[in-house]
C-alpha cells in the first residue's frame, strides 16, 4: 500500500513536472492537459495490445502530447485565442480522438508485455522519473532554458533578446504536454488500463501536487523546482490515501483535491498581502523621493 | 547608422476619421550621434519609435540601419541590433531571476539561445566590474532575484541589458521619468558615459527640458509629426529651456502647452 502509493505519486509527478513548466514557468494555465494525459495513456495502450516495443509506445505518446500541445499554442497565437479557451478547445476535441485512438472507451492491458513486466515496479518508475528530473534540472539551466523562464516572466524581455516568443511559447507547449502525455502512458501501463475518462482532473490534481510541494519545501539550495513538484505529488498521493482510510470514498477524491487547493491557495494568498503590503509600501516611499 | 525616408502614418478612428501622425518625415541618426527628442503629448515621438521597433507598420516610407532596409523585418528580428530601455524598469529584467542570469541572457542578445549553458561564467568578472562601477552594490547581489531590487536598480540594470552588446540603434523612451531625482540623474550620466563609450547612436525621449539640453550632442523637437527645431553642437549647448520654450512660441503661437514641459 504505502510502496503502491509512492509509485503513483511518482508517475504523476512527471505529468506535475510538465504542468509545471505550462503554468509556472510559461505562466499559462494550459487545460490542454485533461485530454492530452489520456492521449498517452491511449496511445500506449493501443500500440502495445499491437504488439509494439513497450518503450517506444512511451516515446509515441510523448509525440501525441507534443503534437497536442502545439496545436493549443499554435491557435492561441496564431487566432488569438485566450490561453484558457485554447487549451479547454483542444481538450474537447482530444476527447472524441482519444475515443478513437482505442476504438473503444477502454482496453485493458493484463497479461500483456509492458514496461513493468518481471522488473520491480519502483526501480523503472525511478528511474523515469529521475531521467525526467535531471533533463528538465539541465534544461532549465541552458540558454534556451533561460529564454523560457523569462517568457513566463517578462515577454517584452524575450522579444528585445531577438527572439521569436511566439514559436518559444509553442515550444514549451509542446514540452509540457508531451511530458504528461508520458505519464499518462506509464500510469496505463502501470495500472493495467488506459481508459477515456482517466484525464479528468489532470490540471488540478498536478495543481495540488505543486502547491503542496511548495508549501512544504523551501525552493533553495537543498531543494530546487523539480524536486519540490515530485515531493509534492508524491505527498498529494498520501493525503489521498489518507482521506480514504478516514471513511471517504474514492468518488470524493476530486471534491477533495480542489478544495485542498482552494485551501491552501488561500492561505497562501493572507501571507501574501502581508508581504505585498511591505513591497507596495517601498515602492510608494521611491515615487514620493 | 538609422535613416528614415518619407515616413507616412495615419490612424483610423472607428468612425472612420482620419489622424495624419507622419506626413512624409525624414530624419537622419548619424554615427556618434545621441539625440533627444521633445515635443508635446500627440507630437508623433512614441509612435516614432514603435515604428522603429516594429509594434507599428507605416503605411509608406522606409527605414535603413547601415543601408540595410529593415521596414518589413519582425520586430523580435529588429531587436537583434536595436535596444530600447523603457520608462518602466519592469520592462527591461526578468523579475524571477538573478542579476547574473539576466546579465547572462542580455550577453546573447541576437545569438541563438540553444542548449549550452546559460550562465556566462566567462564574463563573470566583467559583469562584476560593470556593475561596481554603478556604486549600487549590485555587484554583491549577482545571485539576488532582480524582482527584489529597487525600480531605480532595476532601471540601471535594464540600461546595462540593453547596451551590454553594443546595439547599433539604443532607444530611451523616457527612461528615467518613473525615477527620483537622484536616481534619474545616476541614470542619465551612466546612459552618457555607455553611449559615449562605445559610440552607440541613440534617440532618446524625454520630457525634461534640462535633460535634453544637457545630454547628447543634437535636440530635435517634434511638433504634429514634424521636425520644428533641430539643434546640434554649439548651437545646442547655448540653449536654455526658456530660449527653447520662446522659440518653439514663436514658430507655433497657436499653442500654448509650455506645462507639458518641466523645466
Amino acid at each position: 500500500m504505502l510502496l503502491g502509493t509512492i509509485e503513483q505519486g511518482l508517475i504523476f509527478a512527471i505529468m506535475a513536472l510538465g504542468l509545471y513548466i505550462s503554468y509556472k514557468i510559461l505562466d499559462f494555465p494550459d487545460l490542454t492537459v485533461d485530454g492530452s494525459f489520456p492521449m498517452g495513456a491511449s496511445i500506449a495502450a493501443i500500440l502495445i495490445i499491437k504488439g509494439v516495443n513497450p518503450i517506444l509506445a512511451l516515446g509515441v505518446a510523448f509525440a501525441g502530447g507534443c503534437l497536442a500541445g502545439f496545436i493549443t499554442g499554435y491557435i492561441h497565437i496564431k487566432f488569438k485565442i485566450t490561453n484558457l479557451l485554447a487549451g479547454i478547445i483542444v481538450m474537447t476535441g482530444l476527447y472524441s480522438i482519444n475515443l478513437r485512438i482505442m476504438g473503444r472507451s477502454n482496453i485493458p492491458l493484463f497479461g500483456v508485455d509492458n514496461i513493468f513486466s518481471d522488473r520491480p515496479n519502483l526501480l523503472i518508475i525511478l528511474f523515469i522519473v529521475l531521467l525526467s528530473k535531471f533533463s528538465l534540472d539541465y534544461l532549465l539551466k541552458t540558454k534556451f532554458g533561460f529564454s523560457l523562464r523569462a517568457l513566463g516572466d517578462n515577454e517584452t524581455l524575450v522579444v528585445s533578446l531577438g527572439i521569436d516568443e511566439k514559436k518559444l511559447k509553442i515550444i514549451g507547449l509542446m514540452l509540457a504536454n508531451g511530458l504528461v502525455a508520458l505519464s499518462g502512458g506509464i500510469l496505463a501501463q502501470y495500472q493495467g488500463f488506459s481508459d477515456i475518462a482517466m484525464g479528468t482532473g489532470t490540471i488540478v490534481t498536478g495543481l495540488a501536487s505543486i502547491i503542496i510541494g511548495e508549501s512544504v519545501l523551501r525552493k533553495g539550495k537543498m531543494f530546487n523546482v523539480t524536486t519540490i513538484v515530485i515531493v509534492g505529488s508524491i505527498l498529494y498521493r498520501f493525503i489521498i490515501l489518507g482521506s480514504l482510510k478516514v471513511g471517504f470514498n474514492a468518488s470524493d477524491i476530486k471534491l477533495i483535491t480542489a478544495i485542498l487547493t482552494v485551501g491552501i491557495m488561500a492561505f497562501k494568498s493572507k501571507n501574501l498581502k502581508l508581504t505585498l503590503k511591505g513591497r507596495l509600501g517601498g515602492v510608494f516611499q521611491n515615487a514620493q523621493n | 547608422m538609422l535613416k528614415i525616408n518619407n515616413l507616412n502614418k495615419s490612424f483610423h478612428s472607428e468612425l472612420g476619421s482620419e489622424k495624419k501622425v507622419f506626413k512624409g518625415l525624414n530624419f537622419q541618426l548619424n554615427h556618434g550621434d545621441f539625440v533627444s527628442i521633445i515635443g508635446s503629448n500627440g507630437a508623433g515621438k512614441s509612435t516614432l519609435l514603435n515604428i522603429i521597433m516594429g509594434n507599428i507598420t507605416p503605411d509608406n516610407g522606409n527605414l535603413y540601419v547601415e543601408d540595410r532596409d529593415f521596414t518589413n523585418l519582425a520586430s523580435y528580428k529588429r531587436n537583434t541590433f536595436i535596444s530600447k530601455v523603457y520608462q518602466n524598469p519592469a520592462l527591461g529584467t526578468a523579475p524571477s531571476m538573478t542579476i547574473f542570469e539576466n546579465l547572462s541572457m542580455a550577453d546573447n542578445k541576437g545569438k541563438r539561445f540553444n542548449l549550452t549553458l546559460g550562465l556566462n561564467r566567462k564574463k563573470k568578472k566583467n559583469y562584476k566590474d560593470t556593475l561596481t562601477q554603478l556604486g549600487l552594490g549590485l555587484e554583491k547581489q549577482l545571485d539576488t532575484e532582480v524582482g527584489l531590487l529597487s525600480g531605480g536598480q532595476r532601471q540601471c540594470l535594464a540600461l546595462i541589458m540593453a547596451t551590454l552588446n553594443r546595439p547599433k540603434i539604443l532607444l530611451l523612451d523616457e527612461h528615467t521619468a518613473a525615477l527620483d531625482p537622484k536616481t534619474s540623474q545616476l541614470i542619465m550620466e551612466k546612459t552618457k558615459k555607455i553611449v559615449e563609450d562605445h559610440e552607440i547612436p541613440t534617440l532618446m525621449i524625454t520630457h525634461n527640458l534640462n535633460d535634453a539640453i544637457k545630454y547628447g550632442n543634437r535636440l530635435i523637437m517634434l511638433h504634429e509629426g514634424k521636425i520644428i527645431l533641430d539643434f546640434a553642437g554649439e548651437e545646442k549647448q547655448n540653449l536654455t529651456p526658456e530660449k527653447l520654450l520662446k522659440i518653439f512660441h514663436t514658430k507655433n503661437t497657436s499653442i500654448k502647452d509650455d506645462e507639458l514641459f518641466s523645466l
